[in-house]
């Protein structure tokens, strides 16, 4: 069994150790964070062995269901709906759980002592706790039901966190706002949920996608439309996209680990887990795919106008998720890839934040590139270990974005017609921007000349600071090429995902990877030129109309607030006053039997001798006509 | 003597029980009002049993008496308590059970 059954327990520790900080209050302050990291360590040697268990079993006993607390015990039980809580423990789940157990233990550490000043360390450690809970259920729960239980968690954890220092407005603004977003994508895994209960095979993941096949292909692509919704709202892709930006109102900690590295990509996972719903239905498969194609340039060229560098960093999260949905959006060649530049990038992106963190926590928590400038001196292992990152996202040869982005981009080449050609471009442009744009903010950050007040001084944080941001860069170095060999995750997740059949790219793959690394170099140069060559203005110069346009996210929110929020409003007013119209019916028909009430309480006076005539006459008027009655007759 | 002037007579009493009901605000009077429409009932029903040669309504009379007694200890027992607790036989004094 090679060690599945831990799989509740990385669940449950992080959860019971979440529980007792929120419960134990000001008492835990002193150790609290301790407990957390204790729990996360805990949830990384649980993950650790089962993946080396999975890794020694022999590959066709890879892959177990763990019920709890035993099998054919039902936890949800309705009609014809039967949800048992079980886990499902296959290379695509641990794979995840090493993720999120690795990144996520990185990241408790670093927040050691990131948080170390802020008064309420420990709910930020009970939050994070909680959000690992929630997303190792989100990847290993073996149902949707149990999987949506895990995805509002997730996003619960999200809310609090981003919303964390809710002292300011604009922060709990930005937590409401993701939640809100991230409720219409949850609409849609729920519509998705229905549909497959309408079809009769429960809604396990086993008997659904094996029945997949058999679903119409109008139902599939329904089911598939929802689904990617949800992953929409979860990812920010397009059109959800509005809230990962203002999302980094969070601690950077945050922002690393749930809106870099792991919750965000809950929708590549969701979709490349249903993959058999979407080869069902081609038309959703390829919305997906366009979806991600839109998604990836939309967040590079946000990203290449902003200063504020988490901003950066935040759309630059939107563009490689992008990658990933777009991936997922090519079939059976794309998924392994999609999860293959899932891992990578968990950990650059999440090394690339942790710096940015460091780099902010070394100016006085100012995020704005402009003034930072000439750091590598003065933050040395933030600019080493950022530098990797940072040249692992451009995807040079050999580090760990080269050997995902690469492939990603070959199999948007494959196919027949148009499509090779729109997505391949699409993607070889967006690795040219993100060049470019990455560029922009390691030069404005750590090269140049000093452009912050004299009074700040910048310093490395603690060695808690520095060693997961060393490891995460490490990571991004050798990642990729580990990852490719024997086999490489390809083949690991080959069980889950089918055998990917290979497919020529309409160009020759040597001639694509020369081409893309061209356009890295040039969006590079470019950078460079702009940024390094010559100086850069303290103060932001206007700037044109595309730069305004990207400056204010492609007018996202304007977008938003015509085309949904001011109907929405139209439609609350319209509500409001039909509502008055139905309340007055009803109001006035209460009051006009409470006046007729108020009106025969008079005959009730209290009176016997009133009672008494009314019943005599009452008497008399049964006689007359009894008697007028009797004289007819 | 007609027969029929026990009717008339029955229908006299009747009216005079009733009247006394609703005019008299005495309890006690206003008692004796109800005992005076009961009899004038029994009467007439006692006139009609005579006029139809039948015993039915003879002993409907009866039964109106036992219901009368009945009721008279009732009905005395409800105005002494009245009269103990409030000072009064008047029944517009008792007219706290207006709606």
């Amino acid at each position: 069994m090679f060690g599945a059954s831990l799989a509740p327990w990385v669940i449950v520790v992080p959860l019971l150790s979440a529980t007792l900080l929120l419960l134990a209050g000001r008492r835990a302050d002193r150790w609290g964070h301790w407990l957390a990291v204790a729990a996360s360590g805990a949830c990384l040697l649980g993950g650790a062995v089962m993946v080396t268990g999975m890794w020694r079993a022999d590959p066709a006993a890879r892959q177990a269901l763990v019920s709890w607390p035993t099998s054919g015990v039902a936890w949800i039980s309705a009609g014809d709906l039967r949800v048992p809580l079980e886990l499902r423990v296959d290379q695509l789940s641990v794979t995840f759980v090493l993720l999120v157990t690795f990144v996520g233990f990185l990241i408790h550490l670093y927040s050691v002592s990131y948080m170390a000043h802020d008064p309420d360390r420990r709910r930020f450690f009970a939050y994070l706790n909680l959000f690992v809970a929630a997303m190792l259920l989100l990847v290993l729960s073996d149902s949707f039901v149990l999987l949506f239980v895990g995805w509002e968690g997730v996003g619960l954890a999200s809310y609090l966190l981003i919303g964390f220092w809710d002292r300011v407005p604009a922060n709990a603004t930005a937590g409401k706002k993701a939640f809100v977003m991230n409720r219409i994508g949850d609409m849609g895994l729920l519509a998705a949920m229905a549909l497959l209960f309408a079809q009769g095979h429960g809604l396990g993941f086993g008997p659904v996608l094996a029945g997949a096949s058999g679903l119409g292909e109008g139902t599939a692509t329904a089911v598939g439309l929802c689904l990617l919704l949800a992953a929409c709202g979860k990812s920010a892709q397009v059109p959800l996209q509005a809230w990962l930006g203002d999302a980094m109102a969070g601690p950077t900690p945050v922002s690393a680990l749930i809106h870099a590295a792991t919750m965000v990509t809950a929708g590549v996972y969701l979709v490349v887990r249903s993959h058999a719903i979407f080869e069902a239905a081609p038309a959703a498969q390829l919305v997906v795919a366009i979806v991600g194609a839109i998604t990836l340039l939309y967040g590079a060229v946000v990203g290449c106008a902003k200063d504020d560098i988490k901003k950066t960093l935040a759309a630059s999260t939107m563009s490689q998720i992008g990658y990933m949905m777009l991936a997922a959006g090519l079939g059976p060649i794309g998924y392994a890839f999609a999860i293959f530049h899932l891992v990578t990038h968990g950990f650059f992106k999440a090394g690339l934040f942790l710096g940015a963190g460091s780099v902010m926590h070394a100016m006085g928590d100012s995020t704005d590139m402009r003034r930072f400038g000439g750091l590598s001196r003065l933050l040395p292992v933030t600019y080493v270990t950022m530098g990797l990152g940072w040249l692992a996202i451009l995807g040079i040869p050999p580090l760990s974005g080269f050997w995902s982005k690469d492939r990603i981009i070959e199999a948007a080449f494959t196919g027949v017609g148009l499509r090779p050609w729109v997505f391949g471009l699409a993607a070889l442009l967006g690795a040219g921007v993100t060049a470019f744009y990455m560029t922009r903010l390691f030069f404005m950050t750590f090269l140049g000349r000093r452009r912050f007040d004299d009074d700040v001084h910048p310093a490395e944080g603690s060695w808690l600071m520095r060693l997961p941001m060393i490891i995460l860069a490490a990571g991004s170095v050798a990642l990729g090429w580990l990852l490719t060999l024997g086999g490489g995750i390809t083949g690991w997740l080959a069980p889950v995902l089918g055998e990917p059949q290979h497919q020529e790219p309409v160009i020759a793959a040597p001639a694509l990877l020369a081409a893309t690394l061209t356009l890295v170099l040039l969006g590079g140069l470019l950078a460079w030129w702009r940024y390094l060559r010559s100086a850069v203005p303290v103060e932001a110069p206007p700037g044109n109309l595309a730069v305004r346009a990207a400056r204010a996210d492609l007018y996202q929110d304007n977008f938003n607030e015509t085309l949904v929020a001011v109907p929405g409003r139209w439609l609350t007013r319209g509500l409001v006053r039909s509502e008055r119209g139905v309340d007055g019916a009803f109001g006035g028909l209460g009051r006009g039997v409470a006046g007729a009430g108020e009106r025969l309480r008079r005959v009730q006076n209290g009176y016997v001798r009133t009672y008494a005539a009314t019943a005599i006459g009452g008497l008399l008027v049964l006689t007359a006509i009894v008697l007028s009655l009797i004289g007819r007759g | 003597m007609a027969i029929t002037n026990y009717l008339v007579l029955a229908m006299i009493l009747f009216a005079l029980g009733t009247t006394t009901v609703l005019l008299r605000r005495n309890a006690i009077i206003a008692f004796m009002g109800i005992e005076v429409m009961l009899n004038a009932t029994n009467l007439a029903l006692v006139t009609f049993a005579r006029i139809h040669g039948d015993l039915t309504g003879q002993v409907l009379a009866f039964f109106v008496m036992v219901v009368a007694a009945a009721e008279v200890v009732v009905g005395l027992a409800i105005i002494v308590t009245i009269f103990r607790s409030r000072r009064t036989a008047s029944v517009d004094d008792a007219n706290r059970l207006a709606g």
